[in-house]
């Protein structure tokens, strides 16, 4: 693979198109109790091509932004824009990776990756081709015709992305996708996703709580306040693709993790 | 050398701790050995206790009748046959009907809550019926024919699969749900892609129980009265002390069963071959 993304990248970031235009983004979830306040006006955009992680505490709103922005939840105050226009509902330029892969156990690994294109009624034919080149992508091409149950995790999930970029949204919605792994098959996997976004060119949001998967992975971080969450910080990540697992051993990389740290910890700590 | 070591302790304990046939396959060295000796026990009760044979026949006796039963042709009425046949088509009959029904009205009741709420007390209350009691009404309703039997079946197998379906629909994955509402899918397919299918291993736990509860639907069905059917041989035989021919029908009855469920579990197998070996239906 050629280093496609130069670490000039995040420096042109701001004369681009965003992707994603945020403004006042507020959500209240109504309860048996009342009301419960889970983000409180949120403003960021996100350019096109951008990594851009999202790291705050658990119940910090994290996961009530990833649906805000796939269109599966409604907010109650604020816009999101999608390429200018108005977000509403889910469409076929965001595609969403999930805590668990959420396979289908009675499709093989190939219907399962096309149940997209079956929902959206696309033409089945001309998405087989590339839905089978996708999962050459990922080293799943024998699988093809196997059962979920016969993967392992770190491969059900890459059958999970792979099912997300089928339809070839712009935008990866990614909901701590790789939470559930292993540390060492997470450490694989996110090489493995720095190596398809920088393959495929996508916009991806990745939720996480791994200050270090952030820091590793993203153009920018996005950290967040305890609940109602809201934006502590933006923080640019100014380190030089394409990253391998050394990075983590860097100064820069430590600097970049312990301002995260300090944003996090000041609002209630992250142990 | 370290692969000579390493093969040694791999084989040392995979010899020790090898299960033997009987617990690798107990279902073909085991089993049978109960049958034997259950066989063995009857023998001993019948020719060496003495035991009445208006109370225990003697096996040969039952299997005699069998073969008699058994060497009929299916028109003669006079054999087992024909009144099989009869029994089992009530039972499928009435198991296609009250399955279909309660798939349907499990699936109906489980996506509008409002209906499902509003009926639950009212199914509670009927399932809490012993369904056999309606038995003698069908009788009134329906007199001695087939539609008589085929109703009480259906009413005895249909709450199964529609408890089990409606379980079935709440245990559907929400994340599955919500991949499907991500890629904009319809409810048509929402349906049919995702809601039913990870309802089948409910379904086929309820199918089961109803399999085997039909063929008990028929036969109660044909106690309180019918023309025909192995329900009414039984009352016949027990009325005239033919207990050789009563243990055979018993039997034949039993066989039945195990065949029905044994069907249901085919498909099941067929249809469902995911849901013993993933572990996202490991609820089911």
């Amino acid at each position: 693979m050629k280093p496609i993304r130069a670490a000039t990248l995040n420096t042109s970031a701001a004369r681009r198109p965003a992707l994603i235009r945020a403004n006042g983004l507020s959500k209240t979830y109504v309860t048996g109790s009342g009301e419960v306040a889970a983000l409180k006006g949120l403003d960021f955009e996100i350019y096109d091509g951008e990594f851009v992680s999202v790291i705050g505490q658990s119940g910090c709103g994290k996961s009530t932004l990833l649906k805000l922005l796939a269109g599966l939840l409604a907010c109650t105050a604020g816009s999101v824009e999608l390429n200018g226009k108005p977000l509403r509902g889910p469409t076929r330029e965001a595609a969403v990776v999930f805590q668990s892969p959420v396979l289908l156990p009675w499709r093989t690994v190939l219907d399962n990756v096309l149940l997209p294109i079956e929902f959206r009624k696309l033409p089945m034919t001309s998405y087989r081709l590339s839905a089978a080149e996708l999962l050459d992508m990922v080293g799943l091409s024998e699988f093809a015709q196997r059962y979920p149950f016969e993967l392992s995790g770190g491969m059900q999930q890459r059958v999970a992305i792979v099912r997300a970029l089928v339809q070839d949204p712009q935008l990866l919605l990614m909901d701590e996708p790789f939470g559930a792994l292993d540390a060492m098959t997470r450490d694989q996997m996110n090489l493995e996703l720095i190596r398809i976004w920088s393959q495929s060119r996508k916009t991806v949001i990745f939720i996480t709580h791994s200050i270090a998967e952030a820091v590793f992975l993203s153009d920018r971080v996005i950290a967040m306040t305890a609940r109602p969450g809201s934006i502590a910080d933006v923080i640019t990540i100014d380190l030089p693709r394409p990253r391998d697992l050394s990075v983590i051993n860097t100064d820069r990389f430590g600097r970049y993790a312990a301002r995260l740290r300090s944003l996090l910890d000041a609002r209630g700590g992250i142990f | 050398m370290p692969v000579q070591a390493l093969d040694t302790r791999s084989s040392v304990p995979a010899s020790e701790t090898r299960p033997g046939v009987l617990r690798r396959y107990p279902q073909f060295t085991i089993s049978p050995a109960i049958l034997l000796a259950l066989l063995g026990a009857w023998w001993l009760a019948t020719h060496v206790l003495g035991a009445p044979t208006y109370v225990i026949p003697p096996l040969e006796d039952v299997l005699r009748a069998m073969a008699g039963g058994l060497s009929r042709s299916p028109w003669d009425k006079a054999g087992y046959w024909y009144h099989a046949g009869i029994t089992v088509w009530e039972a499928v009959l009435g198991f296609a009907i009250g399955s279909v029904l309660g798939a349907l009205l499990g699936l109906v009741l489980s996506h509008w809550p409002i209906l499902g709420k509003s009926w639950y007390p009212y199914i509670v209350g009927f399932q809490s019926l012993p369904k056999v009691a309606l038995a003698p009404l069908m009788v009134v309703w329906f007199g001695f024919g087939l539609q008589g039997k085929v109703f009480i079946t259906a009413i005895i197998t249909f709450f199964p699969v529609l408890v089990n379906m409606m379980a079935g629909y709440q245990a559907v994955e929400p994340e599955r749900i919500e991949l499907a509402r991500s890629c904009n899918a319809s409810a048509l397919h929402l349906f049919t892609k995702i809601i039913i299918p990870s309802c089948l291993p409910f379904l086929f736990a309820g199918l089961g129980v109803a399999s085997v509860l039909s063929i008990l639907g028929a036969v109660v069905g044909e106690f309180v009265g019918a023309g025909a059917g192995l329900g009414m041989l039984l009352m016949q035989f027990s009325q005239a002390m033919e207990i050789s021919q009563l243990f055979a029908v018993i039997l034949l009855l039993a066989v039945i069963g195990f065949l029905m469920s044994h069907i249901v579990s085919l498909i099941e197998r067929r249809y469902c071959f995911w849901a013993q070996r993933s572990n996202a239906t490991a609820r089911a």
